[in-house]
């Protein structure tokens, strides 16, 4: 028995019988955005209640964030062989409910539950999943078929509910064969079928006679069915396919043992046992996963790239400088699962022949970084990292080193002069980092998504992997959803997944009966895809075709209230700030293309700054020595492509349409609701309203500085502002 | 003319210095130093700097550069409560900016200045990724998430009402 | 090596793999324009104007840093290339001040020639523009940060060629500044005055002090007897500043325009030379015979001694307590000098031309001031600022009719001219030397092992039965290397000669900019130039020091005796160890 089979058989054993004794288990998310929500007076307040209990069969359990945020905190209550419910925006008062109701009464607290309110408490969820092959799934509506042949043999569809999951690999005894899966919980039983009689098969083996129908049995694979079995009932999860965030949400992130009980570390030791760097480098190109850095280049190339180099001295640094504003997939993936970054560092350097790494962290991130630290710490004391890894002979060792703020570090050759201590300032290339990076030696940088999945691949393999996403984007991608959108936070689909589906199906579509007016991807390196191109499926290629970029995750949902300048110029703000001062056209050219925005959007554009714009946009492009410079005008570019006319308005008619531009908005008062009641006359600090008591007045228009007190202070919403 | 370096560092930071003069690269841990002074002191004076400069080995002038260049380092004192509004994608969509319009009324101080009573910094973030809860606010460690302009006064206060309630308990 | 195959602007080129695409556009005559790349300074890739297209590159790629590849199609000066660097210039004046004909570089600054020769001919982009003071508190280097184009070539040559490390970008983006630790003032910094800086300085970001306008003055004060002495590599480079080919020995005419310019004595900063040799070689002599404090180091570089005092202290015993060449003769001027013609010093006004910036900081060191409270040199000109008095005097350098010193302190060995270069003062040093220590006249006044062509040499010279190691090293960043090897105990050595420029005072920090088609530090002139020194020196009568009628004089009139107690008085100093300390 290897080293891994000892540990991971004690740990198996450790859990089995924790699963015996009968706990009920409370689990509390502790990321910084539960903590943000308050999630640290939840776990107090259980902390009290259960103590004042005196019970030791309840047990607290944080875990990372699920990526549900705007629900927030979320609180997981497991009691044994049932089916696990989860409360959202937990606050101390609601602690006392659920302690009571749920936790000692035995009864849910249905108002509370995450994201499906249900009037009765339910004992079976039954998921379904589509077929991978195209064209069978949307024939029929099966969810439909199923809810009403369930009622036909007298099943209640409000105790066993029935919801329909994302795209995920299920694998018949017969494979490729076409059909629908079908996930019973908390049983966890697995069909597959292929035809409404087989489906009444299973319905009738299962649900009334109790028994199961081994014949139509079928397999997924053990992450997805351990996700869902905890929130397949949640209609935000349940279009999504989890393999980066395998275990957030799910397993506690300090507790290096659970990682190991949920395959952890098997990817390492497989490799390890294998002892074949080149194998694991080609079961990665194999399985054709791309950096989620945004560039997008295939990571088993830059491997191979850094194994070219005969110099014995070789680094891996893991990128988590997340530093796209807007983003927070890789905060939330070190804060909830760090181990499974860990063991990818690892694999890559056993790969690359690397044996000292580094975590380049954000310094805004001290949560991530403690978790990063312990998880460290706990893998080298139980000989996952260190000299010697699982008796394999293989030494490797990691240490963090913290950025500073600065966007720039997210840039390969800027991180490592980070690292190495000085002013992060990108480099000219070559030589590229996989030839002399770090101190001159190969060095492969990998962002931290990308690295979560390489235990994925090693464990389930290449094939496993490539099956998920589109013919030349495997895999999974991350999103940080936020804006203007119902259900902010993080999601993960297949890649080639629609941004329609991604917005209206799990992020419940634009809140407050606005309508869409575009999707930021790519953050200050990306650019504005709008409304009309809705339909594009994220993946690199698709997106770049539809004039923004994949990048790191970042996805910000633009209304009809948002104006497009603004927006280009927030972007603008933000990479002329962080420009590091180098080059000359990153560090020149886009202050003057901000100072043309300005001029825009203070109502003194002119029709020639467009030109300028583009101009000035073009020249930064192709001539910036990084990657920051060069993708600094695109959302400026994209929005004058995508949003022309409005930029347009800006200029000819110094008009903001959504009255996001102070400059450009206009006041006026309403002769019909205004009472005179000359509060607003008052209250300008020009002045610039006259008009005489109790009479109607009015503001010259001259004059007016568009400070909007007037609005503020009418109470008769005679004040317009257009 | 001849003044010798100053013995001003805490002595951990000189024990770290010197567990750092034992690893390979010793230089590239400036910042991690520069990090562990500032969270002792709040901001880098120009002493410390200089010390370190002499104890790790690095050119005065390179550490002047890096504490410059990061904007996580600060080189002036801050107001006991460090306001830090973040700017990121998401929190300006949701209106980021009009909240620090309501810090700069409230406390009568722009961005990087703290005021005149040395109780309040106001500064912005690039993204504390909470982006699912934005606005988000930091005061001090404390994180509060989907601010309003009307709350910016009441947070203000809450602060002070701490900041009362320590003062009399001590 | 293997020979790589591309084309570049429609023609075949082969050039060794490796070679970059500015390399290889050279080998068909085109020269691609460039602003941040110096070829002995490390690749920055910052100014971009070099750029080319490249085809397949999503991008246009830096010239200076791109390797040619077989196959490669390269385009120079394709409308976009040219329309991106005329663009890039135009972002880079929109922040620099429109003063150019009020600037100290006006008609020698890069950026100008730049601006001219891309067509930069309107302005689109204008709006802020970054604003500094003028930091003007040290006697030799002025920052004028509003210059400043951020090149990174000061930075760089401060680093990696002197080691000092004085300068840095500091803070970021728009703001960034380059300046030393704090933005402190030069004064208060390590700065060690070397000039380097200015050198390398596309623009006028960095100047020396200016002290035209003190020696305009005291040249038409009646009440003043203004005495000028020139360095040895003065000679050596003063005609490139007026368009003659690198390597015109220059002495005579430049005696000639000194005395047009109004100066009533010509002496040459030689004889010092002479007579630092009569004393560091009395100095040599007592420390191999005592075995103290060696190996002895010269100090006649003003650079390397502010180096000495702020990175080195501990070298400070070992290092030669004679004052320089310049100093030893502005002392003598105010004493000897001044004694035997009846001159009250105080109305006496010296001014040296040096090659060096740092002589000026030297000039006002309080060791060296007289007693009485007035320094020894009154100003310090560089030759560059030389070059410019002449020519706002309008006097036609190249048809001036050649003149020469005055006597006794206008007469020199040709030892004493080589000081001009590195290894100069080892090779004096050792001609006498060797005939003090062996007693028999050398055959072989060439000790050609320490003329270095290199930043560094080492050598054993054999002196009769003894054995003496020697070092010579130009350039800080060798000296380190040299003083380290010291410090392990490596090598014995008896004697180094450390000058802080490269290639010793013909390419000090003072001398005129290159001309067209030159380059800062480029090896060629620096040749060129000790070319020059080492043919005046062969084509003297006397060529070694102690042979100089001049200096025999001065020791029987006056000093006795090398190493005497007048002469300790007046020829020799003292050093300190300074704040804030260098880190090596």
């Amino acid at each position: 028995m290897t080293r891994y089979e000892e540990i991971a058989q004690r740990i198996q054993k450790d859990f089995q019988s924790q699963l015996k004794s009968n706990q009920i288990v409370i689990q509390i998310g502790s990321a910084t955005c539960e903590k943000a929500a308050g999630s640290d007076l939840v776990r107090e307040e259980f902390e009290k209640l259960v103590k004042a209990t005196g019970r030791q069969d309840i047990r607290l359990k944080q875990t990372g964030c699920t990526g549900r945020c705007s629900r927030e905190p979320i609180v997981g209550v497991f009691f044994p062989g049932q089916f696990p419910f989860k409360y959202e925006k937990v606050t101390v008062a609601k602690v006392q409910q659920i302690f009571e109701q749920h936790i000692l009464g035995g009864k849910p607290v249905l108002n509370l539950i995450l994201d499906k309110k249900t009037t009765k408490y339910y004992s079976h969820i039954v998921t379904l999943y589509p077929s991978n092959a195209p064209g069978f799934a949307e024939d029929k509506k099966w969810e439909d078929i199923l809810v009403e042949r369930l009622k036909a043999k007298h099943v209640d569809p409000e105790t066993t509910r029935v919801f329909v999951g994302g795209n995920v690999n299920i694998s018949n005894k017969v494979q490729g064969k076409q059909g629908v899966g079908m996930m019973i919980f908390p049983e966890k039983t697995l069909y597959h079928f292929a035809s409404e009689a087989e489906l009444d098969q299973i319905i009738q083996a299962h649900f009334v006679e109790n028994k199961t129908c081994p014949e139509l049995f079928a397999q997924i694979d053990s992450m997805t069915e351990r996700f869902f079995s905890v929130y397949g009932d949640v209609a935000f999860f349940n279009k999504q396919t989890r393999l980066t965030l395998r275990n957030s949400g799910i397993i506690d992130p300090e507790n290096m043992d659970e990682y190991i009980f949920n395959h952890g570390y098997e990817g390492l030791a497989k490799a390890l046992a294998k002892n074949e760097p080149n194998f694991v480098i080609e079961e990665v190109l194999k399985s054709g996963l791309r950096g989620r850095g945004g560039a997008g280049y295939p990571t088993g190339r830059k491997w191979k790239d850094a194994t070219t180099s005969p110099d014995p001295i070789k680094y891996t640094v893991c990128n988590a400088d997340e530093g796209d504003p807007g983003a927070f997939m890789d905060r939330s993936a070190l804060e909830g699962d760090p181990f499974s970054v860990i063991e990818g560092m690892t694999i890559a350097a056993f790969a690359v022949g690397a044996h000292q790494g580094y975590m380049y962290i954000r310094a805004e991130y001290p949560l991530a970084i403690e978790r990063c630290e312990k998880a460290i710490a706990k893998a080298r004391a139980a000989g996952f990292l260190g000299k010697n890894i699982l008796g394999s002979g293989f030494d490797y060792d990691i240490e963090i080193r913290l950025g500073a703020g600065a966007f720039v570090c997210g840039e390969e050759t800027a991180l490592m002069r980070s690292i190495e201590g000085r002013r992060g300032q990108p480099r000219i290339r070559p030589p590229y980092p996989t030839q002399g990076g770090l101190w001159g030696h190969p060095t492969v940088i990998n962002n931290v998504e990308t690295l979560a999945n390489v235990p994925v691949i090693m464990v389930y393999g290449a094939d496993f992997f490539a099956r998920i996403g589109t013919e030349k984007s495997k895999g999974t991608k991350v999103f940080a959803l936020a804006g203007k959108i119902n259900n902010t936070g993080l999601v993960e689909v297949p890649m080639g997944t629609t941004l329609r589906e991604i917005i209206f199906d799990i992020g419940g579509g634009i809140p407050g009966g606005r309508s869409l007016k575009g999707i930021q991807t790519g953050g200050p390196s990306g650019g504005t895809i709008p409304a009309s191109a809705v339909d594009t499926p994220v993946d690199y290629d698709s997106l770049t075709q539809a004039g923004s970029i994949m990048g790191s995750g970042g996805m910000i949902i633009l209304d009809d209230s948002d104006c497009m300048v603004a927006t280009a110029k927030f972007f603008l703000e933000f990479t002329q700030d962080e420009s590091c001062g180098k080059c000359v056209p990153c560090r020149e050219g886009t202050l003057r293309m901000l100072e043309i925005l300005t001029r825009i959007t203070d109502g003194h554009g002119s029709l020639e700054d467009i030109t300028k714009l583009e101009r000035l946009g073009k020249l930064i492009q192709k001539t910036s020595l990084c990657g920051l410079g060069q993708t600094a005008p695109n959302p400026v570019l994209s929005v004058l492509k995508n949003f022309r006319a409005e930029f347009l308005e800006h200029i000819t008619e110094k008009h903001c349409p959504t009255q996001r531009c102070p400059k450009l908005v206009r006041y006026e008062i309403d002769e019909e609701k205004c009472t005179g009641c000359t509060l607003c006359a008052r209250r300008c600090p020009v002045p610039c309203i006259s008009g005489t008591a109790r009479k109607p007045h009015v503001i010259d228009q001259e004059r007016c500085i568009k400070c909007g007190e007037c609005f503020t202070v009418c109470k008769f919403d005679a004040v317009k502002k257009l | 003319m001849i003044t010798e370096t100053k013995n001003t560092l805490p002595k951990e930071i000189c024990d770290f210095i010197d567990v750092c003069l034992t690893r390979e690269h010793p230089e590239s841990y400036l910042i991690a130093v520069l990090h562990k002074l500032q969270q002792q002191f709040g901001y880098l004076t120009r002493e410390h700097m200089d010390e370190v400069a002499q104890r790790l080995h690095v050119p005065a002038s390179f550490v002047s550069g890096v504490a410059t260049f990061y904007h996580f380092f600060r080189l002036q004192p801050r107001g006991k409560f460090s306001i830090s509004v973040c700017l990121g994608t998401a929190c300006f969509v949701k209106g980021a900016d009009k909240i620090l319009d309501a810090f700069r009324a409230e406390l009568g101080v722009d961005l990087a200045e703290t005021t005149k009573d040395g109780l309040f910094s106001l500064d912005c973030t690039r993204c504390l990724g909470v982006c699912g809860l934005a606005p988000v606010v930091t005061i001090n460690d404390k994180v509060y998430s989907q601010v309003t302009p009307q709350q910016v006064p009441d947070l203000i206060n809450r602060a002070k009402a701490d900041l009362e309630t320590t003062e009399t308990k001590v | 090596m293997k020979t790589i195959h591309l084309t570049i602007d429609d023609m075949q080129v082969s050039v060794p793999e490796g070679t970059t695409l500015m390399q290889a556009a050279e080998t068909i005559g085109v020269h691609i324009p460039r602003l941040c790349y110096l070829p002995n300074l490390s690749l920055e890739g910052a100014c971009r104007i070099c750029i080319v297209e490249v085809a397949g590159a999503r991008t246009y790629q830096a010239s200076c840093a791109t390797k040619v590849a077989e196959g490669m199609i390269v385009k120079t000066n394709s409308p976009e290339i040219r329309q991106a660097r005329r663009d890039l210039v135009e972002l880079i004046l929109d922040n620099h001040p429109m003063e150019c004909q009020t600037c100290d570089r006006d008609g020698q600054c890069e950026l100008q020639t730049l601006a001219y020769s891309m067509g930069v001919r309107e302005r689109l982009f204008e709006g802020k523009r970054k604003r500094y003071e003028v930091e003007d508190s040290s006697f030799s280097v002025i920052r004028n940060s509003e210059k400043c184009i951020l090149c990174r070539r000061c930075v760089r040559v401060c680093s990696e060629v002197q080691g000092v490390h004085n300068l840095s970008q500091l803070y970021r983006g728009f703001n960034t500044l380059v300046a030393p630790a704090h933005v402190s003032p030069m004064l208060e910094s390590v700065c060690i005055n070397c000039g380097q800086c200015i050198n390398v300085c596309p623009t006028a970001a960095f100047l020396e002090k200016d002290s035209t306008d003190d020696v305009w003055a005291a040249l038409s004060d009646p009440n003043k007897h203004v005495v000028v002495h020139i360095a040895p590599s003065i000679r050596a480079a003063i005609g490139e500043g007026f368009g003659l080919p690198a390597g015109t020995p220059e002495t005579n005419r430049t005696v000639t325009a000194l005395r047009r310019l109004g100066f009533d004595v010509v002496f040459d900063t030689n004889f010092g030379a002479d007579l630092t040799i009569m004393e560091e070689a009395h100095e040599l002599a007592t420390r191999l015979k005592s075995g103290e404090n060696l190996p002895l180091i010269t100090s006649c570089s003003p650079g390397w001694i502010k180096f000495l005092e702020h990175f080195y202290p501990e070298f400070i015993p070992n290092t030669s307590t004679c004052k320089s060449p310049m100093t030893m003769l502005s002392v003598l001027l105010k004493t000897y000098y001044a004694e035997k013609h009846k001159l009250d010093p105080k109305n006496i006004y010296v001014v040296s031309v040096m090659p060096c910036t740092a002589k000026k900081f030297e000039s006002r060191r309080p060791e060296h001031f007289a007693p009485a409270g007035y320094p020894y040199t009154d100003a310090v000109l560089t030759t560059r600022e030389l070059v410019w008095m002449i020519k706002a005097y309008g006097i036609d350098f190249k048809h001036l009719t050649p003149g020469a010193f005055d006597n006794p302190l206008g007469f020199s060995s040709g030892a004493a001219d080589i000081f001009g270069t590195t290894g100069g003062v080892m090779e004096a040093a050792l001609r006498t030397a060797a005939e003090a220590l062996t007693g028999k006249p050398l055959t072989e006044l060439n000790f050609t092992e320490v003329r270095a062509t290199t930043g560094l040499k080492e050598a054993s010279i054999k002196i009769g039965d003894a054995t003496i190691n020697v070092a010579v090293a130009n350039g800080l960043n060798n000296a380190k290397t040299i003083l380290e090897k010291v410090k392990r105990g490596e090598k014995q050595f008896h004697l180094i000669e450390i000058m802080a420029c490269p290639g010793g005072c013909i390419g000090g920090g003072g001398q005129p900019y290159p001309s067209e088609g030159r380059y800062v530090l480029d090896e060629e002139i620096l040749k060129l130039r000790a070319g020059a020194l080492y043919n005046i020196d062969e084509a003297k009568n006397v060529r070694k020091s102690h042979e100089n009628p001049f200096v025999q004089d001065l020791y029987r009139e006056y000093f006795q005796h090398p190493g005497s107690e007048k002469a300790h008085k007046l020829l020799h100093t003292h050093y300190t160890p300074r704040s804030p300390r260098g880190i090596k």
